[in-house]
């Protein structure tokens, strides 16, 4: 078994290899084509050049606030959660995760148009405030209602990685810890959290990098009154002046802010533990 | 180690049989016929309706003896459907494209033309084409009717919720700028028909290559913004319907879709109105223009085209339906006054109110009009606080774990 790959090792690698030219490598290729191109196919910057101009600027600081924020939220909220779930019994830590995972098995553009009826004036929360005696609160078409549609919809993505971390840290280095006179809060600060920084990077990545680049949520949760990246993109590849040159550019564009806020991310969180490394 | 092989090669056999399985499940019909239409636009068999797709493939098999497979899928706009048919490479045999989409398409020589007669003659079955009224033949997108058989047609209207909206208050687009109803009001997510209703309320052609008066009714929509709920497609159905907005502009079909659910809506054309016809046509990579035919002419029979305009609810073309009591007792009074009105000139309407092909730089300026008018106003300055406090403080955990780092290093 060991050494060389037999014939059916390789075969059952092979449609990950095709899928992985298919659907990542040759869709990369061609948003690189069109941002370069123009609509004739003639190499050109000027598409580079456009979305270096104040309208895009505010586009892209609006996305970046909400996915920033979205994802703050989601760490405040996951890393307890991460932490409580690792410390349970085995069998209640499956729960736990079944739990987790299970607002996953539903496609999340139902989730966001379940979030709209209960965000809205006439919606299920407002309902019950009106009927217990309380204000309304106005929510829908918010960016707060699209932050909160943001956060459900990823908040597995940062609970999952920090929690694999935790369930795998040495109880013994807490006992330690203690022994050697740490208070909890020092067991929590010079202990769980320098061992769970690998996972907390992992998680900030799996839910930043959807938030950013979202078009569905804000659409629906922000009712059309402000505009994301995604929306951007997405109106220039269906909407009424179709320009895929513009539309792939500004793709080209948000991907490298992610990479380039994923290399200062994992450089400045290079930690000396092995434990689950940072995903990308 | 033995189950292991066994596992393994239990594996290899599932995978080979999946792939035997995609491989040949396309050969199983002798023909197969691909429909590209609008999403929700044919009637599809649910909440009791007729399968108009295996209707077809029954009928075909009765005709001709041979297997059909009709591959039915669908577009959300105009624009997405001419992306497709473009860019080539797909082999749609029949689609469903508007007026202004049509001329597009004839012009740049992407249809083929429809010789339903000769196909009728061919598999022996009367064509139904005399039967579509004479108001909706020789329109200026195909002028000899070659290319393009109508579906259905409709304009655009004011739905409104009669519990908010005073009477007083209707009648034309002003409605949707009546600050009484602000939070109330949706409006279209779509440059095109947002900006078609400033452009009726400021009297201008929605064709205008006109830059100032595009220019105006941005400014006309940036002053409705303030007061509006959102900017919606197909939520205005959930929005409507739930009495969480009372005001929405839409097409007069799905008003009465709405209605069904909330009695509380009324309905209105404002004077100059969006106006629109959707036709059968076969693009020029079709296989098998034939069956395409065939399935066009089948669409105009009594009992399918009655189904599909029961499911759609948009107003048909086709004499064969508006004539016939059960559809106009299913439609009731007011539906059939609104979706076919009397004396309408249709040619004309269309002519004059209906959306044209504009040229690109037209279209540049209407989508960069659209993303300024999405854009001014912004996400609120208080988000932006949050955004930048958040920032701050993570690059100040950034440094300080940097410090320290730095400090413990130079102790080790």
């Amino acid at each position: 078994m060991s050494g060389k790959r037999s014939f059916w090792q390789r075969a059952a690698a092979a449609p990950h290899m095709v899928w992985s030219v298919l659907f990542i490598i040759a869709p990369l290729i061609f948003v690189l084509y069109y941002s370069f191109t123009d609509s004739q196919g003639n190499f050109t910057l000027d598409n580079i050049k456009s979305i270096f101009n104040q309208k895009y600027v505010v586009i892209f600081v609006n996305s970046v606030t909400l996915a920033v924020i979205a994802t703050l939220i989601c760490l405040v909220i996951a890393y307890p959660l991460a932490y409580i779930f690792s410390r349970m019994r085995e069998r209640w830590q499956k729960v736990a995760i079944l739990l987790t995972i299970l607002p996953l098995w539903m496609n999340f553009l139902i989730t966001t148009y379940s979030w709209m009826t209960l965000l809205e004036d006439t919606g299920v929360i407002n309902t019950i405030l009106k009927k217990i005696g309380l204000n309304p609160i106005h929510m829908i078409n918010t960016p707060g209602a699209v932050v909160v549609g943001m956060v459900f919809c990823f908040l597995p993505y940062m609970i999952l990685p920090i929690y694999s971390v935790m369930a795998g840290l040495d109880v013994q280095l807490i006992e330690a810890a203690a022994d050697l006179g740490c208070n909890s809060f020092k067991i929590l600060t010079k202990v769980i959290m320098p061992m769970s920084v690998s996972g907390v990077v992992s998680g900030i990545t799996m839910v930043f990098v959807p938030s950013i680049s979202t078009f569905f949520i804000s659409q629906k949760l922000g009712g059309g009154t402000f505009q994301l990246i995604g929306d951007t993109i997405e109106g220039y590849f269906t909407g009424t002046a179709i320009n895929y040159n513009v539309g792939a550019s500004l793709s080209l564009i948000l991907m490298i802010l992610i990479l380039i806020s994923m290399a200062i991310m994992n450089r400045y969180t290079d930690t000396e533990d092995t434990k689950g490394r940072p995903m990308l | 180690m033995k189950i292991k092989l066994g596992s393994k090669k239990l594996a290899a056999f599932v995978f080979i049989a999946v792939l035997l399985a995609l491989t040949l499940s396309g050969c199983g019909a002798d023909n197969v016929l691909y429909v590209y239409n609008w999403g929700e636009y044919i009637s599809d068999g649910s909440e009791g309706s007729l399968n108009v797709e295996k209707a077809f493939e029954e009928y075909y098999f009765e005709l001709t003896g041979e297997t059909l497979d009709v591959r039915y899928t669908t577009y959300p706009s105009n624009e997405d459907l001419y992306a497709k048919i473009s860019g080539g490479g797909s082999e749609y045999d029949v689609i469903f494209p508007s007026d202004y989409m049509i001329e597009r398409m004839i012009s740049e020589g992407l249809l083929q033309k429809i010789n339903l007669e000769a196909v009728c003659e061919k598999y022996g079955v009367e064509c139904l084409y005399s039967y579509i009224d004479d108001n909706y033949k020789g329109l200026y997108y195909d002028p000899t009717d070659e290319y393009s058989v109508p579906y259905t047609y409709g304009r655009v209207g004011i739905i409104y919720n009669k519990e908010v909206v005073d009477e007083a208050d209707i009648g034309g687009w002003d409605l949707m700028w009546n600050e009484k109803y602000a939070g109330k009001i949706l409006q279209f997510n779509n440059s095109r028909d947002a900006f078609a209703t400033a452009l009726f309320k400021l009297g201008y052609s929605v064709n205008t290559t006109n830059e100032a008066e595009w220019r105006e009714a941005h400014d006309l929509l940036l002053q409705q913004k303030s007061i509006i709920q959102g900017y919606v497609m197909d939520e205005v159905f959930n929005k409507m319907e739930s009495g969480e907005a009372a005001i929405a502009p839409y097409y007069a079909g799905d008003y009465f879709i709405m209605r069904r659910a909330n009695e509380n809506l009324g309905f209105y054309y404002p004077e100059n109105t969006n106006i629109f016809v959707d036709a059968m046509c076969i693009p020029k990579g079709s296989r098998n223009p034939e069956i395409a035919a065939l399935f066009i002419n089948f669409m105009l029979s009594e009992e399918i085209a009655i189904e599909n305009a029961k499911y759609v609810f948009y107003a048909s073309p086709n004499s064969l339906v508006y004539n016939n009591a059960e559809y106009r007792e299913f439609m009731g009074e007011e539906a059939m006054e609104v979706l076919y009105p009397e004396n309408f000139d249709f040619s004309g309407e269309l002519a004059k109110n209906g959306f044209r092909n504009l040229d690109p730089e037209t279209l540049a300026l209407i989508s960069s009009l659209w993303e300024d008018l999405k854009i001014t106003g912004g996400i609120g300055t208080g988000v932006y606080v949050v955004g930048a406090v958040v920032i701050l403080v993570i690059i100040a955990g950034i440094t300080a774990l940097t410090i320290r780092k730095k400090r413990r290093a130079r102790y080790e």
